[in-house]
């Protein structure tokens, strides 16, 4: 551990505002975010494929994520009556507003291309949502690491490199193990493969991104933070090397697939954690800005 | 637009006595935000918020009594200055950045750049998503509970419409709180601060007034009489939205890395080693 910093401030106090997004509404909202965007694009492989019966899955499990998740963020709201302002414009500098575009497309077609699969109507309309969605499903899944590193709190901006590969790799892990979960083993080859390769990203990311932040990582690996950081990396190995030998075993696949669920979970609620112990203790807004006030003007 | 408003709080001859922060919640009608006992010196308030437009901060500074080594009687280290005790205090207000991180991030436009430079929340568009609150660099803008919406300074834009000056400048007895075109007031501080140096106050310094610092200069500055992080100010504050494009670069990096990852498991030749789920679905 890197000695303690010296600092001034004002009675401890935060200097920034911590995020007020609530638990349990916001981070699984991002993991929902993320199981939808990479489920979509599972099932616009799966049809090019033929890989029906594991198509199937993710199309439904991409519709139900970002219909889902659309009702946690319409909760999660101060004044939730007014969800559709986030339609009244689209704003480039917000992240939050681009998000809100990405995933009421994503929201929509995938919505189609699941009810078409599940009716058999339209076929062709709903093939056409699907592969609109291989645009907006990778969107939907990492967009929101943006939305996060787009603050001013130092543990979610300095890692504004890294989030996007930790959110990408959990979202696949997530669509991954929903896929193996309600898939006949038989079927869900493909989906033990993607989930192999996002536990794989999750966990080199996360461990890259707190090797690189250095004393700014320290809220990742502290407290409740810490906790649910370390949880969700240990699912994320070991559902991913269950999901590597579970073969046809059913039983195998449910464990690796409950267990990565719940890694990408973790990893979720640990992220907003980490966040607002970030913003809680003014060492780490008020150190790194004097180190770099200091390096420009020597005293 | 009209000529650009703003604020400078020279905190050297500020005396605590928070008319502005009681003008304030006059003239906005701003709920209280409970009454406690802080602890830090005269400062109850805390913290600015949903309903607590104007902040004073109050710090009690002691130097510590220095032992002369040739054994004397010793005596108050006034760092030449012959210095004893000092109460520091600072009325903080919304800075009004340049750069806004809270405006840039607001998606429903709530948030808005007026007439006067300033930057006001509107309201009635407001819907509570709450991103302003963690991107504002100085821990302004907050959501009032049990109302739901984002609240700050609007440096009094219906008071400036009506060619008033906002109420906290107004109230206050010393002028520490000073209101005009940003211009001006950066050439009024610029001369106090020469006339605080020229009198030996080496620690006197601006904050906020240049446009060249990470939000582009802010609407609001203070002249202060130590460094910023000991009035609760991020000594180098920056709206992180200037790196957005860095962001969306590795976010797209990354979603591209998501679908090649989908792509190759789907066709290549990785799946092969998944116990021939492959060939099962292909049956």
């Amino acid at each position: 551990m890197v000695p303690e910093a010296e600092f001034r401030s004002y009675y401890g106090r935060p200097v920034i505002k911590a995020p007020i997004w609530h638990e349990p509404h916001m981070p699984t909202y991002l993991y929902l975010g993320g199981l939808s965007g990479a489920s979509s694009v599972m099932a616009v492989m799966a049809r090019l494929t033929g890989h029906d019966r594991l198509g199937r899955t993710a199309r439904v499990a991409a519709a139900l994520g970002a219909s889902a998740g659309a009702g946690l963020l319409a909760a999660e709201l101060g004044r939730p009556e007014r969800f559709l302002n986030m339609l009244r414009v689209f704003k480039p500098t917000s992240p939050m507003s681009v998000g809100s575009w990405i995933l009421a497309v994503q929201g929509g077609l995938s919505a189609v291309a699941a009810s078409s699969e599940l009716t058999g109507m339209l076929p062709a309309v709903g093939d056409a949502a699907l592969l609109a969605t291989g645009v907006t499903g990778p969107l939907t899944a990492t967009y929101t690491a943006v939305l996060v590193a787009d603050t001013a709190v130092p543990a979610w901006h300095e890692a504004y490199r890294e989030l996007p590969f930790l959110f990408a790799g959990s979202a696949l892990a997530s669509a991954g193990a929903a896929g193996m979960l309600a898939t006949p083993p038989a079927q869900a080859g493909p989906a033990r493969a993607v989930a192999v390769l996002g536990a794989a990203m999750e966990t080199v990311a996360g461990a890259v991104m707190e090797r690189r932040l250095g004393p700014a990582g320290e809220p990742y690996q502290l407290g409740r933070a810490g906790v649910l950081m370390r949880s969700a990396r240990a699912q994320a190995a070991g559902g991913g090397l269950l999901a590597a030998v579970a073969g046809r075993s059913r039983a195998l696949a449910a464990v690796s697939g409950l267990a990565l669920t719940a890694g990408a979970l973790c990893t979720r609620f640990g992220i907003l954690a980490a966040g607002r112990a970030s913003a809680a203790d003014p060492k780490y807004t008020v150190v790194p800005q004097r180190r770099r006030l200091d390096g420009e003007r020597p005293t | 637009m009209a000529e650009r408003m703003g604020f400078f709080t020279d905190t050297s001859i500020c005396i605590g006595c928070k008319a502005c922060e009681v003008a304030c919640k006059e003239w906005n009608q701003l709920p209280d935000d409970g009454f406690v006992f802080e602890a830090t010196s005269y400062d109850n308030t805390g913290a600015l918020g949903a309903s607590t437009w104007r902040h004073v901060a109050f710090i009690e500074q002691s130097r510590p009594v220095r032992v002369d080594s040739d054994g004397g009687d010793g005596g108050v280290d006034g760092g030449g200055d012959g210095g004893v005790d000092r109460w520091l205090m600072s009325s903080d207000v919304c800075k009004h950045c340049t750069n806004a991180a809270c405006l840039d991030v607001c998606p429903t436009g709530a948030l808005f750049r007026t007439e006067f430079g300033t930057v006001v929340v509107q309201a009635d568009i407001c819907n509570g998503c709450g991103y302003c609150v963690p991107a504002c660099p100085f821990g302004v803008i907050d959501r009032r509970e049990g109302d739901g919406r984002a609240w700050k300074c609007t440096m009094c834009y219906d008071r400036q419409i009506g060619g008033l000056e906002p109420a906290c400048a107004k109230a206050c007895p010393t002028d520490s709180i000073q209101f005009g075109p940003l211009d001006e007031l950066r050439e009024r501080a610029a001369d106090r601060l020469a006339r605080l140096h020229a009198d030996g106050h080496a620690e006197a310094r601006l904050y906020g007034e240049s446009p060249d610092d990470g939000v582009g200069g802010a609407g609001a500055f203070f002249l202060l009489l130590d460094e910023p992080e000991v009035y609760g100010l991020p000594p180098d504050p920056v709206a992180t939205t200037r790196d957005l494009p860095s962001m969306w670069r590795w976010a797209g990096a990354a979603a591209l890395s998501l679908a090649g990852a989908v792509a190759v498991t789907f066709t290549g030749t990785f799946t092969g080693a998944f116990a021939g789920g492959r060939k099962g679905a292909r049956r």
